[in-house]
Order: C-alpha cells, then structure tokens, then sequence
C-alpha cells in the first residue's frame, strides 16, 4: 500500500513512491534517473517548452513533457528509447541552427548546457543550415551582459523575474522565431525596472546571461549572508585562495537559493579589498604606524586597566559579528572590565521592538517565521520598505501577492510595495499610535474584535479600550493625514482577514515614542487574535545579519544572554558563579548615552568593535566631539573607517567569510558560518582577539574554537538551551526558544499562551515626533536604507558594480517642491537641521509627499545623519531617526 | 443564395438585419425566454442531444462541454471565441455582421445553462466593423432588458463584453484566448487544468466558437426534432461554410450537414473558376490535410465523412484548388504563416515552422536537394503533437501531406531546379 499523499509508479523499470504532487520529472530526479531539460527548473512553474524532457507514458497519447506531467498511481514511464533519443534529437538540432559557433570565445564555454546537450546527444555536425538570431550585444548592467543572440527562449529568465523577484523587468516580445527576451520597450537594462538579483543570470542555460567578471571557482563554501536580517545562505566560490564569486545555497533553508543584488553581487569584493586592514595600526603624534599584535594588546591592556570597575569604560559590540563573538565582547565588558556599558547597533534599529515586544508579549522577536508571510491572507506593512531592505523577504510578500493575499501598507513613502499595495495609506511621519489607535477604535465599535481572544489570553484591555475611544477616525484623520475611510477599509480587512500578518520595520521603531509604536501593534493583533498562529503575528525584520543574535547574546546594557536582567540577582548571581567574578547590578549605558557621557567626560575608554558610530548615529557632529574627548580609543574592524580614523589603536579583524561561528537571522533562526579564506595578513577573528585581551588583563579565557564559546553561551541562555554547533552540522534547522538538544526550535511564537503568560495591552497616547517643521526648518526629513547599499556602505561601497548604480548621496524630493525650488533632477541641494549642514544631489520623485525629504545614510560626503535628531525615546533609547524637521535649499551655482 | 434550409442565416439578406427589430420580428430572443424557464441542466441536455458539436474546429459535442463546469460556488465565465483567424476562414465574421443578436440570445441560453454572469465576445483585432456592429447590438439587447440584470423576471443578471484581440492567430486556440484576455502574452497554457477547472482569471471558463453558439437558440426554440431534420445522424443541423481559391462564386454558404463535397463546388458555389480543373480541396480551413481531386469525389461535408477519407471538416472553410496551383509555393505560403504566427514557446513549433519555410523557398527556387524533401517531412514529423498547443499540428498538416501527397511535384522543382511553371497559381486573384 503507498502512503497517503503519495503514489507508486515505474520509471525505466524502477519502481518509486514519490509524493502525488510531483511531475514525472521531479520522480525521476528522484530516483536519479537524468531526463534532459533546459526549460525546466525547481523554482518556476512548468513551461513545457523546449520539450526535451518528453518521455512515453503508457496509456498516454503522443511524448507528454516530464516537467508539466503530474505522477499518477501505477503510471509507467519510459525516459530513454531510440524514438526519444531521435525526437530529442531533432530538438537539439533545431535550438542549435540558431546558435552562434562561438564556445571557445563564450563566457560559459564549458559550463554551458546546451553544449553539455549537444554532446549529450552526440551531435558533431549541424544539419540544418544556419538560422540567424538578431540582436544588440547589452553591456549596460553593472554586473551582467545580455547577448540574446546566445538565448533559447527557455524564458526561464523571464519566469524567474516574475515569480522569484516579481519585478518583471524582462518579458518576451515578438513571436516565434522572432520571440526575443526584452525589458520594455527594449532599452538597455539598466534604464529598466531590473533590480540586478540575477536571478535570470544563475538560471541561463548559455551565455545570453553571463556575469561580466565571470571567474569559475575551484570550490565553493557555503555560509551566511553579510548584510540583512534574512540571513540568506551564500556559496562563495573559491579560486586560487581568493573570492570569485557568490551563488545562492539552495540549501538554505530561508532563501532557497534565491539571493538579492547584494547578495549575490555585493558580497565579496571587499573581502580581498586592498583596503582591508592587515596589521593593528597605533597613533603616533596624529599618524598611524603599524604595530605587532603584542605591542598592540599589551598596549590596550595598559590603557583599559586603570577602568575597570569604574564604569567609565564603554564597549560597542557589533550586529555584523557573530552570536559567539557578541557573547565574549559582552562578558569581557561585565567579567573583566566589571561594568555594563556594553550595547550595539540594535539600539539604533530596533531596541523599541525589544523593549515593547517584550513587554506586551515577553518576547522582542519576530513571532513567525519568514516562510509564513507567503501563507498570509493579509500582509499590513509599516514602516517597511521591504523589498529594497530585506529582499528576499520581499519575494516571500511578493509570493503572497501572486496568491491572492491582500496588502495594506502604511507608509509616508510611495515603496514598491505601497504602489502593489490593496491599500496604501500614507501618513505623516511620527503618527503611527494615532492611526493604529484608530484602526482598533473602528474594530471595537464594529464589534470585529475577537472577544475569546482578549479574554482568554490578554490582560489590560479596558484601559487601551478607554484610550483609544478618544482615536474617532475624524481625530486621526486629522493628525496623520490618512482618509478616514482608508481607516475604515484597513481595520476591517485586517481584523476580518482568517490570517493577518504584521511586518514592521525601523519605520515603527525609529521614533522618540518607538516603543509606543512597536506596542501599538502588538495592541492591534491581540486585539483581532491575529497572534499565535501561523501566518499571522507582529512581525519586526531586523537589519542586520545577526543583530538578533547580538541582542539575544547580551550585547546590551541592561540585560545578560537571554534578556535576563543585570538588576536580578538571582540571575545576576547565575552568571556570576559561571563566570566566576562579581558583576555590577546596575545597567550601564547605551550608546546615544555612552557618546554623550563621553563629550561630557564621564566615558573615558571606548573599544569599539565592528561599529562605525560616526555613520551611523544620529548628530554626528555631537558624536565626533564624543569620540574625540575620550582618553582612549579602540576600533576593531575589517577596514579602517570613519570611526576608525579617529581611534588611538586600530586592530584588523577577519571578516564573515574568514571565520567560523553562528549569525541568528531575523525569524530567530541560528545558521552556521562556515570559513571559506584566511583572514588578510595579521588580521585575526574577533573572538580571537578578545581572548587575548582578557588574558593580559588577569581574566584568561581561552576556548579552542566558537563551538567552545558557544557551548558556555547556550547554557546561560535558555533561548539557546537546545542550540549547539554539533546539531547545527548535523543539519538541524533550529529557531530559538529552543530549550534543549531534543527540541525542533520553534517558528511560531506564543501559540499557547505568551511568553509572559497573558499579552499584556498597554494603553498609549499618541505624542508626536520630537522636532516638527517649522518656519525655519519647513522639511520632515526621513532617513533610510536602499537596495544598493548597506549602512555605513564600508562593504558595499567596495563593490564597483553597486557603485555604478548608486553612486553618492542624494534627497528625494518631491516634484512640487523641486519646482517650487527651481530645481532639477542631479541638482546640487543644501540640506540643514539645527545640528549641521550637507550637500546632496536631488533624485526628483514622488516617491516622497510634499514637504517630505528621503536621505539614505550610507554616504559619508553627503552623511544623513549630520542633521538627524538624538532625541530619545525614554524606554528604548532609539533616536529619532525617521522624523527631523530640516531646510532645503538649491546650492546655488554647483550642479 | 441556394434553396437549403436557414437557421443561421435565416435573416441575412433582410433590411437591417443586424438591428434588434429585425431579429425580433423573425422570434428572436423567445428561445432566450424558453430556456431562462427550463432547468439550465435541462437547456444543457437538450443541446446535448440536439448533437450540436463544436464548430470552431474540434467538433466537440457543446451540451457535454458545458456540463464539464464545476458546481461551486465560484464566478464563471462563457468565452466566444470570435478569433476566427484560420486561412480561409470567414464564416463567424457573417453571423456578426447580418445576425449579432442570434449569437447574444446564445449567449444568454449557454450562461443560463452554465449559471454564468459574464460573457467575453474575444473578436478578432481585425474585425472592427463586427466588433462595432456587436458593440450595438449589445446596448440594444440592454436597453430591451435581454441582458443586465433580472433577465426575464429571472433572478439571473448578465453581462456580455466584446474584447478585441490584438492580431494573433495564437490566441484562436482557446488558453491564449484566455491569456490573452486576461491582458497577457497570448501563450498557450498547460492543460491540466482545463478552462472548466481554471479558465479566465483562474475561474471556471467555457470556450466556445460563434457559430456553436449562434445553433443554440434554434435548438432550444423549435426543439430537437426540428434540428435533427436536417444534417446526418452523427452530424445533426446545418453548418456554415466559406468557400474561397479557384471556384467562381465564394463566399459564405449554409448548408446541412452531409451534403456532397463535389455537389457543393460544382452547384452551389458556382463550380470551378475559368473552366480550369480540381487539383485538391482543403476542406476545413488551412490546418486540415489536403485532399486530391480524387479523393474528394464521395466525400460529404460532415464530421464522419471528411475524417474517413483522411481528413477533417474543421471550420468548414473550403479552400479549392484548381490544376495549375505550385503546392510547393502554397506550402511555402502557408507554412510561412504558421512560423509567423507561432507563439515560440516550444522548440518544435518555434524553430520547425520557419525551417519548414525556409525549406519550400529554397525547393520552390530550385536551390533545394532531394534530401531536403525528407528533413520537411522529418521536421513535420516532430512538430506533430509535439507541442503545448494544436498551433504546430495545424502548421504540420501541410508540411507532412504536401509532400507525401504530391511528391512527384516537389521532385520536379528539384530536378528542374526551380518552379516548373511560369507562374505559381493559375488565376490572379485581385
């Protein structure tokens, strides 16, 4: 008897149970039986069109194509007889009388299917006389050429960019002969919608999609993604000890394979830059000399002594490092220099999410996992642009969308998914509470809300009921400028929805009233039961690669591994018995906090590791006068960046490719690193580094690999209980809570009850951003990420291809204001806050509202945050990234 | 005209036929007010055993494909399939034109009986003034409440649109008609699912030709015996056909089904043209094989008649071919429209069509060898049921039968090296 959902059948005489879904090719693949293919692929629906996969099938008419022909219960298939053979045959010689003879001189020679076909099948002669494909040589891609006149019209191309990215840059245009794979209206790619994934380059089967540097590795190593929270796996390809290239892993759980232009194309030039750091580098009388490794930590360890204990030592710890890294980094700032001045980049991003989710639910992560938004019926997007700043995320809303599902997205700027969206509801910066407070008033008084929900599961509701009856859609139209019945068309598809998930992003979190907002939504869903199940959920996608990983770790200033609080004792005395030192009980500071202790001089020593404040942080002139009054400065990074020109020691680390450890993703999944290269000359991982520090300050720690590391972490941190090296290489795909080695990990938070027992409501107020326009500063100025860079750009700004595409600085600004201003599109701007001053060019969109302005933060020469505002919030701690009032004015005479 | 009986053509040569007064005041939309008061399984049935089969081409019995509709809940769709594209082809567009409202009223009776409220008229792009004339007859059929809502007191509202392609022959075949209509590349779709299960904007959708669905009214308003007077037991009621070549009265002609092939060539369509003799017959439009002279001198115009003698009685458009036609010029010709008209999606079909052209150039200019003969029919060969869609079994039939049926003329252009007459065909054709 087969199974159920299954079905037996025979192919070339083997017998296989295979799944009752699968095509006939699937099966066969299955059973590592080879049918040729060019059209086909795991991906993409079938195609059915180049027909080399035909096979016979008894009681079926004619040759059915294996990749469009479901399994059936006693089918029997045959793949390979001589009228195959000859059919097939035939095929190829067609698809090559109209291919040009040039494999010596192709990119893919060798590595091309339709020559591994041809020679398949054979074929040393061409019969049929040549038929020419006519088309222009397209070199306008920064990473990519296009030479149609190489193309099968296999349109895997064309079928990957819609159903993998969804941009559909390219389609077929003409037909038969003269079909030929186009962007519209057949410009240069580069003047098309295309987002450079490469998406249709890794599926061509010949050269009609070739990468320019193309350099075929040796080996190739897989490991995780550098930039975003997805956590993306990546082959890097390996030749002659140096990076050629990057392909998605399709083993990875979470991309599948599929990758973004960052991913794919942004992410190993910088690891062989010339500019990588190579040797610790001392100041000397304002210059930096090298130094050894000796010389340089005995020197630190010389000048952090005199701190310990004194809380005038600070410790910056890095989202881009690993989970055992930011654990070291952590405990070397609480068990060797005895304070809990430690915190990192989360607290620009997403410290409200942490804050607030933790307190409405007892868990500061992403309730649900990454795969469940394609399941979604609703998608409510704020304060995300998603598709540009987790791509791959992106695909994953993008699939939902092909679907059916609905989305509603609440964004000041007009994003990709805004313009795809069911409804688009763009409010004015800062005004989040009021229209989510507005959303549950109309659910309330429409009687949407799940009552057994809320009285089951939740606690507080009469007071956020009491507040929010104040939020009439007349009030909340009038402060956020969203039209009341938009109001009314969100809240009721949202709480009606079977499933509506959330998904947030630093839109929500990068207030002065971050933490009000993050509740807010937590209010919404626990409001419509819309939590707790798959599908649904409060969805906050976090930034970078392991900023997860860096916050569960305990690499901030109130809390242990784990979220357990500093203040505990019981907890406080847990850790202190493991690492065998008295801790300080009281939390320490975080960074906006530890930049302005510094200027005001109660911060003496800063180590910074793999941050680039004087980027990234908000008021960056008040940040250079911090860094510049400390005593002592250590910045341990890959390359020598704008916070590293100002340091007094500069220690070269490895990059994510040149070490081993463990990065947690957004969705809470812990992946593996894998090393792939020696890190650059002396340059030494950071775990390495800390260890030896420790040592010369009387506190050994030596562990002989991150395994060891994380064996210690996991036992303090009952998320990573379960989670060790050893299952992580045994294949286990694990997100945390995960509280012991037997347990699967968990991918969809509070199912049962909440992590904290009952969620709790939190009746807020809507306050507002701290600085509005005014007459002097008429601007809301937005700031923010883009597809083609990442943060402070100190590795995409390595790659030649991303800076083809973007450049430099730029404002978006909208067309009435440019017209009002005289000013054109690549004009030079002069944008000013009451804290500084920068020049950018202007990129004329409506993408941003009128009186709007957008600057994306990851240029130094036109750097956004010299004019954002440190305001902030009260619990988190975020500053106010996303709302500052600023004057814009055309720099006259400069183009 | 001739003496047949006119069911489809009944009101053709009166004043302002296409105007609703006209239609009726010959009983027009009675058959309308009959069906809406049956059971629609019932309207169904009664077409079934009418034996009403399709007349786009495949022949397929029309009450069984409307049962093939899934009974849920979900919107659904009838599409006609006015994309009356095929060489030769022209006999929808005279239903259109002279008659709009017999195809609206068997619009009405199919939705009824499929429980539809929406109807796609998919027209050929290049039929503007049909479109325009429907366009009309549409608002006419609204403003006597045939269409909208509450049709007949019945609680049944539909809607009947008129979509104009956009000029390809791809989208005749039903999927691309849908993709198309749907506002993309007209490619075929992969059957499974079939348009009953997943049709139009994924919904369940029924695909009928014009005249299929133009029978319909007759059928349901003077009931089964009437249509089963005329035509054969297997192919019951009358059908359209469009003559054209060398004959001297083409045009379009209603006829029982059955009647004699050679009768309606030499009688009723005025016989051959300039006295010249029959050299071959395509008897349902350019995708069905080609007869000989001899083989067409007992054949019927019927679905059974036509198939035993090798071939098919497709659209009914009756392409005649007079001695002293070049069949390596018409293959050329006709081969030279399919590779045109390919959606080239699938290999055989996209790279087979313009090779099997290029090929009948080259003999018809006497630049081809022997063995090019056989690549045209191995070509032929592997486009046949190799494909997505019947557009490469339609573009094979002439490329695998003009060879085979008239070897010893393409042998001639090659030994000959070129064309063995002066001219192509024997009369021009203005």
């Amino acid at each position: 008897m087969t199974e159920p959902g299954k079905v037996r059948l025979s192919i070339d005489g083997k017998e296989i149970e295979t799944s009752a879904k699968a095509t006939v090719l699937d099966a066969a693949k299955q059973a590592g039986i080879h049918i040729p293919t060019l059209c086909a692929d795991d991906q993409l629906a079938p195609y059915a069109g180049c027909r080399l996969c035909i096979v016979e099938i008894e009681k079926m008419r004619g040759l059915p194509p294996s990749c469009a022909t479901n399994v059936a219960e006693g089918m029997v298939v045959r793949t390979n007889t001589p009228e195959l053979h000859r059919v097939r045959k035939m095929l190829m010689e067609m698809l090559l009388s109209d291919h040009p003879y040039d494999c010596l001189a192709c990119a893919k020679n060798l590595h091309c299917e339709l020559q591994k076909m041809a020679e398949e099948f054979g074929i040393r002669e061409r019969k049929l006389r040549h038929l020419t494909r006519e088309s222009v040589l397209d070199e306008s891609n920064a990473f990519y050429s296009r030479d149609m006149t190489k193309c099968v019209l296999c349109a895997k191309c064309v079928r990957a960019c819609k159903e993998i990215n969804g941009v559909t840059a390219i389609d077929l245009s003409g037909r038969g002969f003269n079909s030929i794979v186009q962007p519209f209206g057949d410009g240069p790619i580069s003047e098309s919608v295309c987002e450079s994934c490469g998406e249709c380059v890794e599926r061509c089967p010949t050269a009609a999609l070739s990468i320019k540097k193309q350099v075929w590795p040796d080996k190739e190593v897989s490991t995780i993604c550098p930039y975003c929270g997805t956590g993306c796996g990546i082959l890097l390809g390996i030749k002659d000890g140096k990076i050629v290239g990057v392909r998605g892993d399709k083993n990875n759980p979470v991309s599948r394979g599929q990758l973004c232009v960052k991913g794919r194309f942004g992410a190993f030039e910088f690891i062989g830059h010339p500019a990588r750091l190579k040797k610790p580098l001392l100041k000397k009388n304002g210059e930096f000399v090298e130094a050894s490794w000796p010389e340089a930590l005995d020197y630190m360890a010389e000048k952090l002594k005199p701190y310990i204990g004194a809380d005038r030592f600070a410790a910056l710890s890095s989202a881009k490092c690993t989970n055992e890294e930011n654990y070291l980094m952590q405990k070397f700032a609480r068990a060797v220099m005895k304070t809990n001045n430690i915190d990192h980049c989360a607290r620009l991003c997403h410290a409200s999410t942490v804050a607030g989710l933790a307190d409405s639910f007892g868990s500061g992560a992403m309730t649900n996992s990454i795969d469940e938004f394609r399941d979604a019926e609703l998608i409510l997007v704020t304060g995300s642009n998603t598709t540009e700043n987790h791509p791959i995320i992106g695909y994953r809303i993008r699939e939902a969308l092909r679907k059916g599902a609905k989305l509603i997205v609440f964004d000041p700027r007009e994003t990709w998914l805004a313009n795809q969206a069911w409804l688009w509801c763009r409010q004015k910066p800062g005004t989040d509470v009021a229209w989510i407070n507005g959303l549950i008033r109309i659910i309330l008084k429409e009687g949407l809300e799940n009552k057994k929900f809320i009285s089951e599961r939740t606690e507080g509701f009469e007071d956020l009921k009491k507040t929010v009856d104040k939020y009439t859609p007349e009030y909340v139209s009038k402060i956020s400028g969203v039209p009341e019945e938009q109001l009314f068309q969100a809240a009721r598809a949202y709480a009606t929805a079977g499933k509506s998930s959330i998904l947030y992003s630093m839109g929500i979190t990068q207030h002065s009233h971050g933490t009000d907002n993050v509740q807010s939504l937590a209010n919404l869903a626990m409001v419509c039961g819309q939590i707790g199940r798959a599908a649904t959920g409060v969805n906050p996608l976090r930034g970078q690669n392991n900023v997860q990983g860096a916050c569960d770790l305990g690499a901030l200033p109130d809390v242990f591994p784990g979220y357990q609080k500093v203040a505990d004792e019981a907890l406080r005395k847990k850790f202190e018995d493991a690492w065998g030192v008295p801790l300080s009980s009281h939390p320490g500071l975080t960074i906006v906090e530890m930049l302005n202790a510094a200027a005001d001089g109660k911060i003496k020593a800063l180590y910074i590791m793999g941050e680039n404040p004087l980027l990234s942080d908000p008021d960056l002139h008040h940040v250079e006068q911090g860094l510049k009054a400390l005593d002592f400065l250590v910045v341990q990074d890959i390359f020598l960046t704008e916070t590293a020109q100002l340091a007094d020691l500069v220690l070269p680390s490895a990059c994510f490719a040149e070490k081993e450890g463990t990065f947690t993703n957004t969705e809470r999944r812990v992946q593996l690193l894998n090393k792939a290269l020696d890190p650059p000359g002396e340059a030494k991982p950071d775990w390495e580094i800390i260890c030896e520090l420790a040592d010369r300050l009387g506190y050994p720690m030596s562990y002989p690999d991150p395994a060891e590391i994380m064996e210690e972490a996991r036992k303090l941190t009952p998320q990573y209980h379960g989670i060790s090296h050893s299952r992580l290489k045994g294949g286990c795909d694990l997100c945390w809570p995960c509280p012991n080695q037997d347990h699967p990990g968990a991918r969809i938070l509070h199912q049962d009850r909440f992590t904290r027992g009952k969620g709790k409501f939190t009746a807020i107020e809507h306050l507002g951003p701290a600085e509005l326009p005014d007459k002097q500063y008429p601007f809301t100025l937005i700031t923010g990420r883009i597809l083609y860079h990442f943060h402070t750009g100190t590795m995409t700004r390595k790659s030649a291809g991303l800076n083809q595409i973007v450049p430099g600085p730029y404002a978006e600004l909208n067309p009435v204001d440019a017209k009002k201003m005289k000013v054109k599109n690549g004009d030079q701007l002069r944008v000013a806050s009451r804290r500084g001053e920068i020049k950018v060019a202007a990129r004329v969109t409506e993408v941003v509202n009128i009186g709007e302005l957008f600057i994306p933060f990851h240029f130094y020469e036109g750097a956004a945050n010299v004019l954002t505002n440190p305001a902030l919030d009260p619990v988190a701690k975020i500053p106010e990234f996303k709302v500052c009032a600023v004057k814009v004015e055309k720099a006259a005479g400069e183009k | 005209m001739n003496e047949f009986p006119k069911i489809l053509s009944a009101n053709w040569g009166k004043p302002n036929s296409a105007g609703i007064e006209t239609y009726l005041a010959s009983g027009g939309y009675e058959a309308a007010r009959k069906a809406l008061g049956m059971e629609p399984a019932k309207v169904s049935q009664e077409v079934l055993d009418a034996g009403l089969r399709g007349r786009g081409g495949a022949g397929f019995p029309a009450g069984r494909k409307w049962t093939f509709m899934p009974k849920d809940n979900r919107p659904r769709y009838l599409c006609v399939n006015a994309d009356e594209g095929e060489p030769g082809t022209f006999k929808d567009r005279d239903i259109m034109r002279f008659d709009p409202h017999m195809l609206i009223e068997g619009i009405i009776i199919a939705c009824w009986a499929m429980q539809a409220n929406n109807s796609y008229i998919y027209i050929r792009g290049e039929f503007e003034e049909p479109a325009k004339i429907l366009e009309k007859a549409i608002q006419e059929a609204n403003q006597k409440g045939f269409l909208g809502g509450k049709i007949f007191g019945k609680d049944f509202n539909l809607q009947v649109w008129v979509h104009r392609g956009a000029g390809a022959y791809i989208c005749g075949e039903e999927t691309s008609l849908i993709e198309s209509l749907e506002g993309k590349r007209g490619n075929p779709r992969i059957r499974p699912p079939f348009p009953p299960q997943k049709g139009v904007f994924d919904q369940p959708t029924t695909v009928n030709n014009v005249e299929t669905i133009a029978s319909v009214p007759f059928i349901i308003r003077e009931g089964i015996p009437a249509y089963r007077k005329f035509g054969t037991e297997k192919s019951p009621g009358t059908k359209l056909f469009s003559v054209s070549g060398h004959i001297n009265k083409p045009g379009v002609y209603e006829l029982p089904l059955g009647y004699p092939l050679m009768n309606f060539i030499n009688e009723v369509a005025g016989g051959m043209i300039a006295g010249i003799k029959l050299k071959a017959v395509i008897p349902g439009g350019s995708s069905t094989p080609v007869l000989r002279a001899e083989e067409c001198q007992n054949v019927n115009l019927d679905y059974e008649s036509l198939a035993a003698a090798g071939s098919m009685l497709g659209s009914g458009a009756v392409t005649v071919i007079g001695e002293g036609t070049c069949m390596v010029k018409l293959l050329e010709i006709l081969t030279h429209f399919y590779a045109h008209e390919s959606c080239g999606q699938c290999t055989p079909c996209r790279e087979g069509a313009p090779w099997a052209a290029q090929i009948a150039k080259r003999i018809h200019e006497g630049k081809a060898e022997l063995n090019d003969i056989d690549v045209l029919s191995s070509l032929g060969a592997n486009m046949m049921g190799r494909t997505i869609c019947p557009l490469a079994d339609a573009a094979a039939c002439p490329i695998i039968d003009f060879p085979k049926k008239f070897r010893e003329e393409f042998e001639a252009h090659i030994r000959n090296k070129g064309c063995p007459q002066a001219k192509p065909f024997p009369v021009e054709f203005k």
